[in-house]
C-alpha cells in the first residue's frame, strides 16, 4: 500500500540548512492504522506533509499503491491527493462559509462531479458520521466534535485509499476526542488504511502499530494491541 | 470553459466569496462603476453638443464665408476714419470676375419691416435674397416653397416667413400659404414657412425677393452681405484673404484696417468646432478610461486581500484536490464578475444620467445639447475594455494565491 524508503528531507534556515528527515524506512499494507508519535521537531508532520504530497523529498523513495511519487506538478499532486487521499486536521478546515454537506461534497467537485450526484453522495457520507440533520448547517453552528465529523465525511466523501490525519483530536476534549476515534476505527474495521500523527498515548494506543520518531529518524516501530475506544466512553 | 461559466456551482461560489463581505464587494464596486458612469455620461453629452454643432451647421456649406461692411477705422488716402463702406453689386461682380476658387457670390440686402395680418402687427428683421442663397445656407421649410429666379426676375410681392413669425401672425394650426401681410408699403403674398436657425446676429424672420427689396427700399446696387463659397480644391481661408484685398483696394481701405470689412469664415469655425468636439472626445475616453483603470486596480488590490485573507482556504481547498488552474479561474472569474456587474450598473446609471441631461438641457431651440447618447457599439467597446482589464487584474491575485506552496497555506493561520 505504501512504501517509503531512505527518505531524506532538510529545509534551508539562512546559511545553513535544518535535516529534518533522515532515510525514513517504512511500509504500511492495506488496512493498517497507525500512529506516527513523536515530540515536536521530531519530524512527524514533515512526513506526514510529504505522505499527503503536500510536500516533496528531497531524496529516497515514495511509492503509493503501486505508484512512484516522485517531481509531481501542483496539478498532478492536486489530482493524485483528490483521489487517494484524504485529510483530517487538528483544526477541522472546513470552509467557513459553506454548510456541511458543501463542505464534505468539495472534493467531489473537484473530481468534477455533477451537483446532484454530489450531493447525494455528500449525504451519505453525512449519515455515515450522524450529521444528516445538521447538513445544511454552517461551521460556526456545529460543536467541535461535529465539526470533526464534518471533515472526517468530507475526507472519506472521495473514496481515498488512504486516510492521513493530522492531531485528528488535538482541539477537542476527551469524551470528544474518544468519540471520533471511535469513528476512524470504526473506519479502519471497514478496511480503510489509516495514518495519524498524535503525541496522545491514549489515541496512539487506539491504532494498531506506532511509529516513534526522534531527531528525524524512526526509534521504535511496533504492532500493538489495539484500545477500543468504545468502553471508554 | 464555457460549460464551467453555465454551471450553478461556478456562481455560487462567486456569490459566497462575495457576500462572505459584502461591504467590501461593494465598495470595490463603486471605483468600477464609477469609472463606467463617467465614461457614459461624458462620451453622450460629448455627442449630445456634436449633434447640436451637426444640426446647426447641417443646413450650411462648411467652404463658405459671409462679409458685410463696417465702419473704416484707419485714415486712407485721404479719407477719416469711420468712414462707412458700402458694398455693391459690382463687387460681386468683380469678386467672380477676379479671385480664383470662388463658386458662387451671393448678395443680399438686410430689410426692416412693420408686418401687419389683420389687427396683429409686429417688427421684424429679414432680407432680400436669391435664390441660390438656399444652396449656401440651407433652410428647412415646413410649409410652402422658397423665392425662385422667377420671383426675382418679375420683382413679385411675395415672401417666406419663418415660424416664428408665422406663431406671431398666424393662428396655430392656419394654413398660411397664399394669405397676405402687410408691410408699410405693400402686401406680400406668404409663399413659405421655414424654420427659424439662429446663427449669430439678428434672427432673420422673412426672405422677400432681392430685386423686390431693392426696387422696395431704393437700394440700388447696394449689397448688405455676401456669402461666398469656394471650390472644395481651394483653402477658404486663401480665399477670404483674397476677398478682403480685392475689396479694401475697390473701397480705398487701409491694408491693415480690419473694421472697414466684417465676416467670418464658416469653414474656419468648422475647423475649429471640429477640433474641440474631438479634443472633448479624447479627454473624455481618457478620463473614463484612466477612472476605469483605476477602478479595475482596486478590484485587483480588493482581490489580493481577499486573497491573502482566503490563504488558508485555498491551501485546503487544495489539498483537496483542487488545481492550480481552478484557482486561479475561479479568482479571474471573480474578478471579471466584479468588473462587468459593476460595469453594466454602471452602463445603466450613466444612461440614466444621459436621460436626466437630455431631459434637462437637451431640450428646445436654444439647448446646448441634442440627444445626447452613446452607441451601441461603445457600450460593447466599454464591457470589452472591461473585461479584458478584468481579467488581466484578476491574474495577480489568481497568480498570487497559487504561488504559495499548499503546505505553506495550510499552516497559516
Amino acid at each position: 500500500m505504501l512504501e517509503i524508503k531512505e527518505l531524506h528531507k532538510s529545509y534551508p534556515i539562512g546559511d545553513s540548512s535544518l535535516h529534518v528527515l533522515k532515510g525514513i524506512n517504512l511500509s504500511v499494507k492495506q488496512g493498517e492504522m497507525v500512529a506516527i508519535m513523536g515530540s515536536s521537531g521530531s519530524g512527524k508532520s514533515t512526513l506526514l506533509n510529504i505522505i499527503g504530497m503536500l510536500d516533496q523529498a528531497d531524496s529516497g523513495e515514495y511509492i503509493l499503491d503501486g505508484l512512484l511519487i516522485k517531481n509531481l506538478t501542483e496539478k498532478k499532486a492536486a489530482l493524485y491527493r483528490n483521489k487517494f487521499l484524504g485529510f483530517i486536521f487538528q483544526s477541522f478546515n472546513l470552509i467557513n462559509y459553506k454548510n456541511a454537506l458543501e463542505n464534505v461534497a468539495l472534493p467531489l467537485y473537484y473530481q468534477g462531479m455533477k451537483r446532484k450526484d454530489r450531493q447525494e453522495l455528500a449525504m451519505f457520507h453525512l449519515e455515515k458520521v450522524g450529521l444528516v440533520d445538521w447538513a445544511h448547517h454552517l461551521p460556526k453552528e456545529l460543536s467541535g466534535g461535529q465539526n470533526q465529523r464534518v471533515a472526517i465525511a468530507r475526507a472519506l466523501a472521495a473514496n481515498p485509499k488512504l486516510l492521513l490525519a493530522d492531531e485528528p483530536t488535538g482541539a477537542l476534549d476527551m469524551n470528544t476526542s474518544y468519540e471520533i476515534m471511535e469513528f476512524i476505527q470504526q473506519l479502519n474495521d471497514e478496511g480503510k488504511t489509516i495514518l495519524m500523527v498524535t503525541h496522545e498515548d491514549d489515541i496512539a494506543h487506539m491504532c494498531k502499530r506506532i511509529v516513534r520518531l526522534r531527531d528525524g529518524v524512526i526509534m521504535e516501530d511496533s504492532k500493538i494491541d489495539q484500545v477500543r475506544a468504545k468502553k471508554n466512553v | 470553459m464555457v460549460k464551467f461559466l453555465l454551471e450553478k456551482d461556478t456562481w455560487q461560489e462567486v456569490i459566497d466569496s462575495l457576500s462572505k463581505n459584502k461591504l467590501r464587494s461593494i465598495l470595490t464596486m463603486v471605483g468600477v462603476w464609477w469609472g463606467i458612469l463617467l465614461l457614459i455620461a461624458l462620451l453622450g453629452s460629448a455627442k449630445g453638443i456634436e449633434n447640436n454643432f451637426n444640426a446647426r451647421f447641417k443646413n450650411y456649406a462648411t467652404n463658405s464665408l459671409f462679409i458685410f461692411s463696417g465702419r473704416t477705422s484707419i485714415p486712407f488716402k485721404g479719407y477719416q476714419e469711420g468712414r462707412r463702406i458700402k458694398l455693391n453689386l459690382n463687387d460681386v461682380e468683380r469678386i467672380k470676375e477676379n479671385i480664383s476658387g470662388v463658386e458662387y457670390v451671393v448678395p443680399s440686402i438686410q430689410v426692416q419691416m412693420t408686418l401687419s395680418r389683420n389687427t396683429l402687427t409686429s417688427n421684424f428683421t429679414g432680407r432680400g435674397e436669391f435664390p441660390l442663397l438656399d444652396i449656401l445656407a440651407k433652410k428647412d421649410l415646413v410649409w410652402g416653397r422658397n423665392i425662385n429666379q422667377q420671383d426675382v426676375d418679375e420683382q413679385k410681392k411675395v415672401i417666406v416667413i419663418s415660424d416664428d413669425f408665422y406663431k406671431q401672425l398666424f393662428e396655430k394650426g392656419e394654413n398660411p400659404i397664399g394669405k397676405m401681410v402687410k408691410s408699410e408699403k405693400v402686401s406680400f403674398k406668404v409663399i413659405g414657412v421655414f424654420e427659424a436657425v439662429n446663427f449669430g446676429g439678428p434672427q432673420i424672420d422673412f426672405d422677400i425677393p432681392f430685386t423686390t427689396a431693392q426696387q422696395l427700399y431704393n437700394r440700388g446696387n447696394d449689397v448688405d452681405l455676401m456669402m461666398i463659397t469656394g471650390n472644395p480644391s481651394f483653402e477658404i481661408n486663401q480665399i477670404d484673404a483674397d476677398i478682403k484685398l480685392l475689396l479694401k483696394n475697390i473701397h480705398g481701405i487701409h491694408p491693415d484696417d480690419n473694421r472697414a470689412l466684417n465676416g467670418f469664415n464658416l469653414g474656419d469655425r468648422f475647423e475649429q468646432l471640429t477640433g474641440f468636439l474631438i479634443g472633448m472626445q479624447f479627454l473624455t475616453w481618457f478620463v473614463g478610461i484612466a477612472t476605469l483603470i483605476a477602478g479595475v486596480f482596486a478590484i485587483g488590490g480588493i482581490l489580493l486581500i481577499s486573497v491573502k485573507e482566503r490563504t488558508k482556504e485555498i491551501g485546503v481547498r487544495r489539498a483537496l484536490g483542487a488545481t492550480p488552474y481552478l484557482i486561479k479561474r475561479q479568482i479571474i472569474v471573480e474578478s471579471v464578475s466584479i468588473s462587468l456587474i459593476s460595469g453594466v450598473l454602471g452602463i445603466i446609471s450613466g444612461g440614466l444620467i444621459l436621460m436626466l441631461v437630455n431631459k434637462l438641457a437637451a431640450q428646445g431651440e436654444d439647448a446646448f445639447m441634442r440627444n445626447p447618447s452613446v452607441s451601441n457599439g461603445m457600450v460593447l467597446l466599454a464591457l470589452i475594455i472591461i473585461t479584458v482589464l478584468g481579467t488581466l487584474i484578476g491574474l495577480i491575485p489568481a497568480t498570487k494565491a497559487t504561488n504559495v506552496k499548499p503546505i505553506d497555506a495550510l499552516r497559516e493561520e
